[in-house]
């Protein structure tokens, strides 16, 4: 894979304990967790970081989750409720502002966009995997960037769109493009149907614009819109992805 | 006074063995997929394996590859991303099996793949029995999201080791990182020793 190499940390990545700061709904199954992190050393748009909760008879799991908040920004996490998740309940349920919780971070240096060589942004999203994207959307913002972007976002319904009301108000130079996958509110006027190559095709710039694709999703919608870009012109090394699987809580 | 999560009791899933899930790992029944850009089709007709050591050059095309010998091999596989796979079936070519043919001999070795992905390893930890090119998962053909045509298969590291659509190995004096490795994930990648990021 073409790319700038960047070398390992030297310093290992040790725990903290952050407190939530706020905990806010998103949609019925989606919330943000605004941390309070005492040591953070900073992140770049895409990263993610580690979670770890502990029972009180030391039993822990451990979990990533992808950074919501820009570079700069308080770190956020935005959680997805999975029903049969053992983590992901506690945070979207159980957790509050002032609770302590663990983690370390920031991890990742490949999915990452800098906002620094001005190409053309292509943001394309399934379901919760918007989050590290709109970390991308809030660095081009806050860095006064006049990089275009163009985010594609796919959705089941219109009440599981995340950050709805922000992306409403992204303002000039970012387009934002829905498709609804399975119910759609009456007059709806954005897309309707799963994403495959027709749809890219209306979509994504053109390959020779010159554009850097991020695509993040479940696997199945990952892997349906880096081939359809491949299809399309991009070469694989602008095309980075990451992908979650069904059960990853 | 370690730290207590409120209110968290957690629901151990079923872990099978104890003894055989690495600390901070759950065992799903799914088979997630990780990678970081698009992936790769090859032709088989167009794909080959290739034993590098330095100017010297050792190629098998698919034919050929497929007509070494080759196991069927059952192991628990573990992502750094924190799932682990219990009993999973592969079939594929040792490591030993290829390297020997190369007549190698070096300290280290960097899989390369389609996509220009590579992954840093110790020469014993690819021999003795530790390591196969799999060309076969549960006696199917290698999905190419899963890293098919063919994937190393490193089980007792962390699977990104095990790189995906891996086209040679080449041999190396010293460990130079690959691809993860360069940023920022474990330059060994031991998950019993939760070597999952540099200097865990």
């Amino acid at each position: 894979m073409a790319g700038t190499a960047v070398r390992g940390r030297l310093k290992p990545l040790t725990w903290q304990v952050a407190t939530v700061a706020e905990a806010v709904d998103e949609t019925a199954r989606v919330r943000t967790i605004v941390l309070d992190v005492p040591d953070w050393p900073g992140h770049r748009a895409g990263q993610h970081l580690d979670v770890r909760l502990t029972a009180e008879d030391g039993y822990r799991a451990e979990r990533e989750y992808s950074i919501a908040s820009a570079p700069g920004e308080p770190v956020a996490i935005t959680v997805e409720r999975l029903e049969d998740g053992e983590v992901s309940p506690y945070l979207t349920d159980e957790l509050r502002a002032g609770d302590g919780i663990e983690l370390r971070g920031p991890i990742g240096g490949y999915f990452v966009w800098d906002g620094d060589d001005g190409d053309p942004l292509l943001l394309i999203a399934g379901g919760s995997g918007i989050v590290p994207l709109r970390a991308m959307v809030r660095h081009r913002q806050r860095a006064g960037s006049d990089v275009p972007v163009r985010l594609f976002y796919s959705s089941r319904t219109l009440d599981d769109v995340i950050y709805r009301g922000e992306l409403d108000e992204v303002g000039d130079g970012i387009e934002v493009v829905y498709t609804l996958t399975r119910e759609r509110p009456a007059g709806w006027t954005g897309y309707n149907r799963r994403v495959d190559g027709d749809l890219l095709r209306e979509v994504a710039w053109p390959a020779d614009e010159g554009a850097r694709a991020f695509v993040c999703g479940p696997t199945s919608f990952v892997e349906a819109v880096a081939e359809g870009l491949v299809d399309l012109g991009y070469p694989p090394a602008r095309v980075k992805t990451e992908r979650f699987g069904a059960t990853g809580s | 006074m370690s730290f207590v999560s409120r209110g968290f009791r957690g629901r151990p899933r079923d872990t099978g063995d104890p003894g055989r899930v690495p600390p901070g790992q759950y065992v799903t029944e799914d088979f997630p997929v990780l990678s970081a850009g698009p992936t790769p089709h090859t032709p088989l007709d167009e794909w080959t394996f290739s034993v590098v050591d330095g100017d010297g050059r050792t190629t098998w095309t698919w034919e050929e590859f497929r007509a070494l010998p080759s196991e069927t091999i059952t192991v628990d596989i573990h992502c750094v991303t924190r799932w682990s796979k219990l009993d999973t079936t592969w079939q594929g070519v040792s490591v030993d099996t290829l390297l020997e043919a190369a007549e190698a001999d070096s300290p280290y070795v960097l899989a390369f793949c389609d996509g220009g992905y590579t992954a840093n390893l110790p020469t014993e930890d690819v021999t003795g029995g530790k390591a196969w090119v799999a060309f076969g998962y549960d006696g199917e053909p290698l999905d190419p999201e899963h890293g098919g045509p063919a994937r190393l298969l490193v089980p007792h590291l962390y699977f990104w080791k095990s790189a995906k659509w891996v086209r040679g190995l080449a041999l190396r004096e010293d460990d130079e990182p690959g691809f993860w490795e360069t940023y920022g994930y474990h330059i060994y990648g031991d998950p019993w020793r939760e070597q999952r990021y540099a200097g865990d």
